[in-house]
């Protein structure tokens, strides 16, 4: 199935090559190998605790692999400079998994604060710019409230805004659809697909919901054990052919992805002799 | 998860601290160009850790002058310089104690909320947002707050000092009888603007500068927890008080 979109994805617009990371001694990516096509909705998905989160802070050069390129854009992150990374990231739409908008500022201010700090618009300009946004997740009249008077998923529509609202080459969602109620996750589904058709706008998209990533997704990794252990278009993924499609879309807890984080004994930790002798001795 | 918890500090801790702190100086001292951009951030620092403390500020004042007022009055009485209450009080208060208890109330009042403000945005990833919309947390954030301290620090140190000398006037004046003229004119007469005033200013400006380096190095550097922001504040004010302490009798021995 990879070799089918093999020449369409030489145009990539974050190549992911060897990359290996190590956080407190447990190893989060041995030698991946990834790529974002230009244009297109790509999704990460994996199980929880598998460094989807890390994986995007690797790509925006939040922080440093132990060895690996990271090309976006033609540049080899990990070797740029602050201020040449801090160039890249104009460019770079980012939605942090907790939303992480300004506590100080109202949600309009929140919005539009990358437009005050990099370009000089007129108020008037700005404020549309601004408006048109907010009214693209549906929060335009939240505009004068503050960030703590938010419920989760307004804050997270807030920051969605905040994070398209300079129309960059690339977006990183980290899970877009968390808290959100049916409705509000179609229109979020569908600007997603729209800034993609419309604008051309390169996306990466974390979600673990399946049949959200199934309607926005052109192309579907899966991560799981710090390498990719499953790729393919959304339905060519939903067939479930290897072993781990089968066990994380069907949500079975026993299979090659473990639902555990690494730990010792279960009856050690809680006390009991190892669970081999207790059999024996009921 | 014991590694991430910060330990009681120890002498090694305390001095890879120190180290630390003044590497993030340079930083900062660094940041102040790209700060510029940001000079209305700088502004609304000002008025906020100023207004902040003048309360507190004003109200020790009132009370430090009153105190000193009552004691050097019946004090100097028993030499027969009475007369002299409120000159000793003046340079007393714009040599050493203007500076220094302002420095201390405001590592307590300003320099614990710069701290706990900064830990804050550090432990919900508003830094690092920052980051990612291409805006250097250390020129937005950090160095703003540091050159308020600068400034601040020397105009609370006026307004402390100016609510003491009237403490002092009514103690000395109003309800001990010194006599309103001779209380002006020896004050006048014997406070040097240079030697005395003028080193004032110049030892609360760099005590501001402690006060807001330590406390802007906290926040920044803490760890992104409740805990963490906790003992961060906690160190502020602890570290804050001993370096203005022991900054005020370096600059005292140099500058007199
Ligand atoms: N700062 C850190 N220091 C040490 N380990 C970390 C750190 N951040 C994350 N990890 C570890 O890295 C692994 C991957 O974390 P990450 O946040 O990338 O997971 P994720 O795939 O985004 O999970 P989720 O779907 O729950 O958001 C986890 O096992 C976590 O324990
Ligand atoms: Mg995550």
């Amino acid at each position: 199935m990879s070799a089918a979109n093999a020449p369409e994805r030489t145009d990539a617009l974050v190549q992911v090559r060897g990359l290996s990371t190590e956080l407190n001694g447990k190893t989060i990516f041995d030698r991946l190998d990834l790529d974002v096509p230009r244009g297109k909705i790509t999704a990460i998905m994996g199980p929880s605790g598998t460094g989807k989160t890390t994986l995007l802070r690797h790509i925006t050069g939040q922080l440093m692999p132990d060895a690996g390129e990271i090309r976006v854009d033609g540049h080899n992150v990990p070797t740029l400079a602050r201020g040449e990374l801090f160039d890249l990231r104009e460019k770079i739409g980012y939605l942090f998994q907790n939303s992480a908008l300004l506590t100080d500022f109202t949600v309009f201010e929140n919005v539009a604060f990358p437009l005050r700090q990099h370009l000089k618009l007129p108020e008037e300009i700005l404020r549309n710019i601004v408006l048109t946004k907010l009214q693209a997740v549906g929060l335009r009249g939240a505009a004068e409230l503050m960030p703590s008077e938010l419920s989760g998923g307004m804050a997270r529509r807030v920051a969605l805004a905040r994070a398209i609202v300079r129309d960059p080459m690339l977006i990183l969602y980290d899970e877009p659809f968390v808290g959100l109620d049916p409705i509000a996750l179609n229109q979020i589904l569908k600007l997603i697909r729209t800034l993609n058709d419309t604008l051309g706008i390169t996306s990466i998209l974390v979600a673990h919901e399946f049949a959200a990533v199934g309607r926005a997704a052109d192309h579907v990794y899966l991560i799981a054990g710090g390498k990719v252990a499953a790729q393919g278009t959304p339905a060519e993924l939903a067939r479930g052919e290897s072993d781990w499609t089968r066990q994380f879309f069907g949500g079975e807890a026993d299979g090659p992805v473990p639902f555990q984080y690494p730990a010792r004994d279960y009856a050690a930790d809680l006390g009991f002799p190892p669970s081999g002798r207790t059999e024996r001795a009921r | 998860m014991s590694a991430t918890r910060p330990r009681p500090s120890r002498i090694g801790d305390a001095l890879a601290q120190v180290g630390a702190c003044g590497l993030f100086l340079f930083q900062l001292i660094g940041a102040i160009p790209k700060s510029l951009r940001h000079i209305k951030e700088t502004i609304r620092q000002v008025w906020f850790v100023g207004a902040m403390s003048l309360v507190i500020i004003m109200t020790c004042g009132l009370f430090v002058g009153m105190v000193l007022g009552l004691q050097l009055y019946d004090v100097l009485s028993r030499f027969g310089s009475a007369a002299m209450s409120g000159t000793v009080v003046a340079l007393a208060l714009y040599r050493e104690l203007g500076p220094v208890v302002t420095a201390l109330l405001f590592a307590g009042r300003a320099g614990t909320s710069i701290t706990a403000e900064i830990g804050l945005m550090r432990a919900t990833d508003q830094l690092a947002a920052m980051e990612m919309m291409a805006v250097d947390p250390l020129a937005y954030v950090a160095t703003p707050r540091f050159l308020a301290g600068i400034v601040a620090m020397p105009l609370l140190v006026c307004v402390f000092n100016a609510l003491a000398i009237l403490g002092a006037h009514v103690v000395c004046v109003t309800w001990l009888g010194l006599d309103n003229g001779t209380f002006w004119s020896n004050m006048t007469t014997n406070v040097d603007v240079w030697t005395d005033v003028v080193n004032g200013v110049w030892k609360s400006a760099a005590f501001g500068a402690v006060v807001a380096l330590i406390a802007v190095f906290q926040g920044y550097t803490t760890p992104p927890t409740s805990e963490g922001v906790a003992y961060a504040t906690t160190r502020t004010v602890v570290f804050s008080s001993i370096a203005v302490l022991a900054l005020d009798f370096v600059m005292t021995a140099f500058l007199t």
